[in-house]
């Protein structure tokens, strides 16, 4: 995603949160669009605390800091930290796979109920791959034959996209079909005043007079802290 | 749903700051956890609670009103259920480095760090100074005791431990700290200010304690080294409250393969030959219920999941304010620590109120949470005994005061049954006695040291 030698252009982080049932390809999506890799089998997710990625538009360069649940969502034990301040959720479910699509359900609605007001949210069908429109080869639409292990229509899920508002894509992460796609589409969705913060939309009306004192406990220890006061 | 494995490493029983540090390190280093909460919250006793459930858990509403809607959106107060706050160069600051749970939180300094000197009408509240500049300024000395002070603060920075040229003639390993200040010829009132509120002890025992003095002059330097990285009080506190610092261990847990479990109730631990080898547990919050059976090396837990197995060792006594204003005499801070010495109001124990506001995310504009907490020294008359405290605030919105908490302690090390159970969460008012429960379990359950340096080398972030 690299830009030719252009000037500056302004930075922003968004925090971006993923949600769906298990296995429906959260993580593969995520390594996807960071890595632009697959990986056939992949384990639950274990060791990322989490992922970044840039993403280019014209004026701006947006930096998604890609939040994964780590399995906390499994006994529905997802933190509200979670969801504090994300600016977008990536919410995904298995077109292969109907009950998924009833929890990712159960997640925006979750999600309009615990997130900043300003969440911009995608819903994302995955595994186009195992359907007869497989991942971007043009196969033909009409497909209720023995190949096509789809079980949610694009009109159902489109359908209920609308009526929530909520951004829609169907992807395949193991062929990388539309991937990009949904990241940029939520990176040009997502308003320019909610940027103007370092941190999300909830963290903005304490910007300014507040931000002078926030505490960078990763920074450089003062080399004499050790020695003994600093009197 | 999936499954709940057969066999854990170890399975940890509530999501208190302390358990959840303990089950973060555990994972990271490889250990398989299974982690259970019976609240359908993280936090335990040190959550962070919204107004609504606040006034609910202290009861202090009539049927069928709901005054909370008089403050504004309820989910916009984080309300602290333990006050306390870290110390800025203090070991939990480490540990959140060390793991790089620092990621997912964002702290802000405490304006101010204050003391009382003096009751009643006569008591001022002043900066406590924590260098030789603020010493000379301070108007809790006299133009002499400044001085002095100077003196001992600049003293304080120089001394060395191995080197007895420091160590001003004193015979610093066997002394008591009282003989230190009597070298310097400080005055009462300034040892008060020093021991409790740059020492932070609670009480005047350290002062006899022989041998007692190199960690006095270490505690006072951990306050100065506090202060001096960045600039204003030694404290530092998380946005949205102390309630996120156990969901961020819990995250680095989950991160590392760690399984949670909110909702869900231990109905059984399970023993062979006196020890614990698992637990029948409920989720709850589901339909249906989910009954459940597992194993494990060793269970970990706060005391409420073990009645039988703590005994009390005191109470603390705790009053929660929602104030429309700061506290006098600080400077109209957003936030600050003003500690009480026990010997100024004729106590045992010192007074602390921790203050905290929207500057911290915790509350709507305007407000003020004031949290007073001590030891109780009666059995009765809990309001008096918070009472000094209570008139530094001035007018009160509201108050929630229960009955006096209890303080648990294990009785038994854990070698004996595998089961390893935290303290209670102390009246002190930052985190360092809860790190070292840390460092005490981590000690006892996994046999060795516990280095936290280092560890988040093996943590995997994308490149910034």
């Amino acid at each position: 995603m690299a830009d030719s030698a252009n000037a500056p252009k302004p930075s922003s982080s968004v925090k971006l949160v993923l949600l769906g049932e298990a296995a429906v390809g959260k993580s593969s999506l995520v390594l996807r669009f960071v890595n632009n890799d697959f990986q056939e089998n992949k384990e639950p997710t274990i060791g990322a605390a989490f992922l970044t990625q840039k993403c280019n538009l014209p004026t701006r360069t947006i930096k998604f800091e890609i939040w994964d649940t780590a399995g906390q969502e499994r006994f529905a034990s997802l933190a509200p930290m979670y969801y504090r301040n994300a600016q977008a959720a990536l919410v995904v479910y298995d077109l292969t796979k109907p009950t998924s699509l009833v929890k990712a359900k159960h997640w925006v609605a979750e999600l309009q109920r615990q997130a900043s007001p300003g969440i911009v949210i995608a819903l994302v069908g995955n595994k186009l791959d195992l359907t007869n429109d497989g991942a971007g080869s043009g196969a033909a639409e009409s497909g209720d034959d023995s190949g096509d292990a789809r079980k949610i229509t694009t009109e159902e899920a489109k359908t209920y996209a609308e009526e929530e508002g909520l951004l829609f894509f169907e992807t395949s992460a193991k062929t990388g079909y539309n991937v990009t796609e949904v990241f940029t589409a939520i990176a040009n969705a997502i308003p320019e005043t909610s940027l103007k913060s370092a941190r999300g939309p909830g963290a903005s009306h304490a910007a300014g007079r507040t931000e002078e004192q926030r505490v960078n406990l990763n920074g450089p220890r003062d080399p004499n802290a050790k020695e003994g006061c600093a009197c | 749903m999936d499954e709940i494995a057969k066999e854990y490493d170890v399975i940890v029983l509530g999501t208190g700051l302390t358990e959840c540090i303990l089950s973060g390190v555990l994972s990271v280093k490889g250990k398989k956890v299974l982690h259970i909460d019976r609240n359908d919250h993280y936090g335990g006793e040190a959550a962070s609670v919204n107004l609504e459930a606040l006034f609910k858990k202290y009861g202090n509403y009539a049927k069928g009103t709901e005054p909370w809607k008089q403050y504004g959106r309820v989910n916009d107060w984080n309300i602290d259920l333990v006050p306390k706050f870290l110390m800025s160069s203090g070991e939990l600051t480490n540990i959140l480095v060390s793991t790089d749970v620092t990621r997912y939180l964002e702290f802000k300094q405490v304006a101010g760090s204050y003391v009382q000197q003096g009751s009643g009408s006569r008591a001022t509240v002043a900066k406590v100074p924590s260098d030789a500049a603020e010493a000379l300024r301070s108007p809790l000395m006299g133009i002499f005791e400044k001085r002095r002070m100077k003196n001992f603060i600049e003293w304080v920075g120089s001394f060395d431990r191995k080197d007895s040229a420091t160590h001003k003639g004193l015979d610093i390993n066997n002394c008591t700290m009282k003989e230190v200040y009597d070298k310097f010829g400080l005055e009462a009132t300034t040892k008060d200010f020093i021991g409790h509120a740059m020492a932070l002890y609670h009480d005047d025992s350290y002062l006899e304690a022989k041998g007692g003095a190199p960690e006095a002059i270490e505690r006072i330097r951990l306050y100065g080294n506090s202060v001096a990285r960045y600039g204003k009080s030694p404290y530092i506190y998380p946005l949205y409250g102390l309630g996120e610092l156990p969901q961020g261990f819990a995250r680095l847990s989950a991160i590392y393969g760690g399984t949670y479990m909110l909702n869900t109730n231990v109905d059984e631990l399970i023993y062979e030959g006196g020890k614990a080898v698992g637990i029948k547990a409920t989720m709850t919050g589901i339909e249906p219920e989910m009954k459940f059976e597992t194993r494990a090396k060793m269970i970990l837990g706060d005391p409420s999941y073990f009645p039988g197995k703590v005994k009390v060792t005191g109470h603390v006594l705790r009053a929660i304010c929602i104030l429309k204003h700061p506290l006098a005499s600080t400077n109209d801070s957003d936030s600050c620590q003003l500690i009480i010495p026990q010997s100024q109001v004729g106590r045992k124990n010192d007074i602390y109120i921790a203050c905290v506001s929207a500057a911290h995310n915790v509350c709507p504009k305007g407000y003020w949470i004031a949290i007073v907490s001590t030891i109780a020294e009666t059995s009765a008359n809990h309001h008096l005994e918070l009472a000094p405290g209570l008139e530094r605030l001035g007018r009160i919105e509201e108050q929630f005061m229960g009955s006096p908490i209890p303080l648990y302690e294990p009785l038994e090390d854990g070698t004996n049954d595998n089961i390893f159970i935290s303290k209670s969460y102390d009246a002190s008012s930052h985190f360092e006695s809860t790190t070292d429960n840390v460092r005490d379990i981590y000690r006892r359950c996994a046999a060795e040291e516990l280095v936290v340096e280092g560890l988040r080398e093996g943590i995997q972030v994308a490149e910034e």
